[in-house]
């Protein structure tokens, strides 16, 4: 059997494709602006410039994409052992309870940097048990784990009104919410990095998470490329039939990559519910776990990827907010739509102009490809 | 005699609300029984649903809405069929697209359209697809027990609805008693081999996911046009998915979809009706937890613990001909 589609050099294979798949997808969400009778460059220079344009909105940037490099890092770990985990929300959900947990015991006796490291072993924890049950069934009972991780964020979603409802929500109040934190619970903000770079910052969410999202994605690069786990999640990924020939143990494998993963996801709730509302609130993950998919297409599951790809889905959040104050017939949610043409070209329809680019390739300096392809057959 | 009462009740508002999702499962049932994998259930129901609300709220006329529904979810359903068929992409992936595709669109563009927050204009009279009544209802009403079932019951639904039922034996006789329908179920088990026998595996897939396209377009439809007035943002909330839990309850056939339908109908219906108030035997049962049902029972069944739910053989997997 020879695999579908022959090789590119490295840098149109991780370069030109992606690059060209996100340019059609931005092109087609140009065509819905245009659709509502607004015109599409003009609401990418004011979308770019409410999220880049200041360090205010840099720093709003920047706390969203605190949250989509953990979403974005839950799914490529899956990925790499060919495992889609689509519950990153539910985990982030359930992680936060983990870090309200955390916070609501230890603020009033703890200073913040020691509640921290309590509060990232919750979030990690709680996220993690709750990919645990979908990993168990699809490494043992061959339940298909996509399927199972959908009901799981719905079943999260009711399990977290309930508790907020009927357990956390402190008496006497009406919103489902916890009470907010002490000081002991509360992360500092990192607006002084952005003014030492000489940018004013006035007031804004960008916290002390963002760090940790940078040191979880250089952990996962290591973890994924430089250990001999990594290398069998990959084997795995690539080949399920090979890895077992190896003496990978299947369930082993299944089970230790959804833990990362999912205590990944949940790591995310650090930075909502510690970092900024500094209580723990119904939704407050509204959709982050679910961009984590489209970053880590993207960003083709490589911390070195995702991190940028979730700055640019951060630019996304925080310049629609600001389009939408200039444009009243865009609101946040053309977001929504941007995520799922990215999702579609960057992921679905991946080899969609591979052809085409090949036969570019092939009729510019045809020894080139034809070397690849001998290699291709010999394997 | 109360009791009695409530229970029609009960069981009037579970026909209801399973009708979407017996549509849904349905369509659910074609693409994945020749192979394609539909988590896009949600979003190409969605999409009807604003497609139905917007044309019949333009037109007046609620077959104007069902066009329009059923015309956009095909072509959402293409978009899938194009990305997972003939691109060969990941099914679970292209069907997460188009969620977000449509959950997106529908707001922003009943925003720029209607600037009514996301909603469609109030629909009413022709817009909609109203109820039905049988015939001999009205005559039979008096009569105690089978007037209740037969009036109150079985009568007085909207047409989409009585359609929805009639396609549960109409899907089987076409999947297990029909030359198209059994190369579909083979196609999803063994695309191979019908290869082999000269028959375009991706011909027929196609022709599978426009069967979904129609039916979510119809799911669209009645949830505006029949248990709405107008479309409502996001108005499936996740009805997508508990169609595609009823499909794998059922183990991808018929007529055990459509129980599986009106058990996550009853549980619908029975979560509303004992909201706040106690059950006997039980007591208080949270309605969170009845919410949740659906999606656990599902687990559950996935687990294997009340029987084994087995998918088509060849789900998941784009077809790459031997070259």
């Amino acid at each position: 059997m020879s695999a579908p589609y022959a090789k590119l050099p490295a840098w149109a294979d991780y370069g030109l494709i992606p690059l060209i798949n996100l340019t059609v997808a931005f092109i087609v969400a140009g065509l819905v602006v245009l659709l509502i009778g607004e015109n599409p460059l003009r609401a990418a220079v004011i979308l770019i410039d409410g999220a880049v344009g200041r360090g205010q909105s840099i720093a709003y940037t920047l706390y969203y994409a605190t949250s989509f490099i953990f979403t974005g890092l839950a799914v490529a770990v899956a990925f790499h052992c060919g495992l889609f985990n689509i519950g990153g929300e539910g985990q982030a959900y359930i992680g936060g309870l983990g870090v309200a947990l955390v916070c609501l015991t230890f603020d009033s006796i703890l200073p913040w940097w020691l509640t921290f490291p309590i509060a990232i072993a919750g979030a990690a924890l709680f996220g993690a048990a709750w990919a645990f049950i979908p990993a168990y069934l699809q490494a043992r009972r061959g339940s298909h784990i996509v399927i199972t991780t959908i009901m799981f964020n719905f079943i999260a979603a009711s399990l977290m009104v309930y508790l907020l409802v009927n357990v956390l929500k402190p008496a006497g109040s009406q919103a489902p919410q916890t009470r907010t934190f002490l000081e002991g619970g509360q992360l500092p903000k990192l607006n002084w990095l952005l003014e030492a770079l000489g940018l004013s910052v006035r007031s804004s969410p960008f916290n002390l998470s963002f760090l940790l999202a940078l040191l979880a994605a250089f952990l996962v690069w290591l973890l994924i490329w430089r250990t001999r786990l990594g290398y069998e999640i990959r084997t795995r990924g690539h080949s399920a039939k090979a890895a077992r020939y190896a003496g990978v143990s299947e369930t082993r494998i299944i089970v230790i990559t959804m833990l990362v993963s999912g205590a990944l996801a949940g790591m995310m709730a650090l930075n909502p519910v510690m970092g900024d509302q500094n209580r723990l609130a119904i939704d407050f993950v509204s959709g982050a776990g679910f961009v984590g998919i489209a970053v880590a297409l993207m960003g083709r599951s490589h911390p070195a990827g995702i991190v940028p790809a979730a700055i640019l889905f951060g630019i996304l959040y925080q310049g629609g907010a600001e389009l939408a104050f200039e444009m009243p017939g865009i609101s946040r949610d053309m977001i929504v739509i941007i995520q799922g043409l990215v999702i579609l070209f960057a992921g679905a329809l991946e080899h969609m102009f591979r052809p085409g680019i090949q036969g570019l390739f092939a009729s510019l300096s045809p020894r080139s490809i034809a070397v690849e392809a001998k290699q291709g057959e010999r394997a | 005699m109360e009791f009695f009462n409530t229970l029609i009740f009960l069981l009037d508002s579970t026909i209801r609300l399973s009708v979407p999702l017996l549509l849904a499962a349905l369509a659910g049932l074609y693409a994945e029984r020749s192979g394609v994998f539909d988590i896009g259930l949600e979003g190409k129901m969605l999409a009807g649903a604003f497609a139905a609300g917007a044309a019949a709220a333009i037109s007046g006329s609620a077959w104007a809405g069902l066009l329009a529904a059923v015309g956009i979810a095909v072509f959402l359903s293409l978009v899938h069929g194009f990305a997972s068929i003939t691109h060969r992409g990941n099914q679970i992936v292209s069907g997460v697209a188009i969620n977000f595709i449509a959950a997106g669109s529908t707001i922003i563009l009943g925003q720029a359209w209607f600037a009514q927050g996301g909603r469609t204009p109030s629909l009413g009279g022709d817009a909609r697809f109203g109820s039905i009544q049988l015939p001999f209802a009205e005559a039979l009403s008096g009569v105690p027990l089978v007037g209740d079932l037969y009036s109150d019951l079985l009568s007085g639904h909207s047409l989409i609805a009585y359609i929805a039922f009639l396609l549960v034996p109409f899907t089987w006789w076409v999947l297990f008693r029909t030359r198209f329908g059994l190369r579909l179920r083979a196609v999803g088990e063994n695309p191979a081999a019908v290869d082999t026998a000269g028959i375009s595996v991706a011909w027929l897939r196609y022709r599978a996911v426009i069967c979904t396209g129609v039916l979510t377009g119809l799911a669209g439809t009645y949830l505006a046009l029949s248990q709405n007035a107008g479309f409502v943002k996001d108005m499936t909330a996740g009805r997508g998915f508990i169609a595609l839990a009823a499909l794998i309850f059922a183990k991808w056939r018929p007529v055990p979809v459509m129980f599986a339908c009106l058990l996550f109908g009853f549980l619908d219906a029975f979560s509303i009706r004992v909201q706040g108030t106690g059950l006997p035997l039980i007591g208080h049962v949270p309605v969170q937890f009845m919410q949740a049902l659906p999606y656990i029972l599902t687990v559950v069944l996935l687990a294997g613990f009340i029987g084994r739910a087995e998918p088509p053989r060849a789900g998941g997997i784009p077809y790459v001909k031997e070259r």
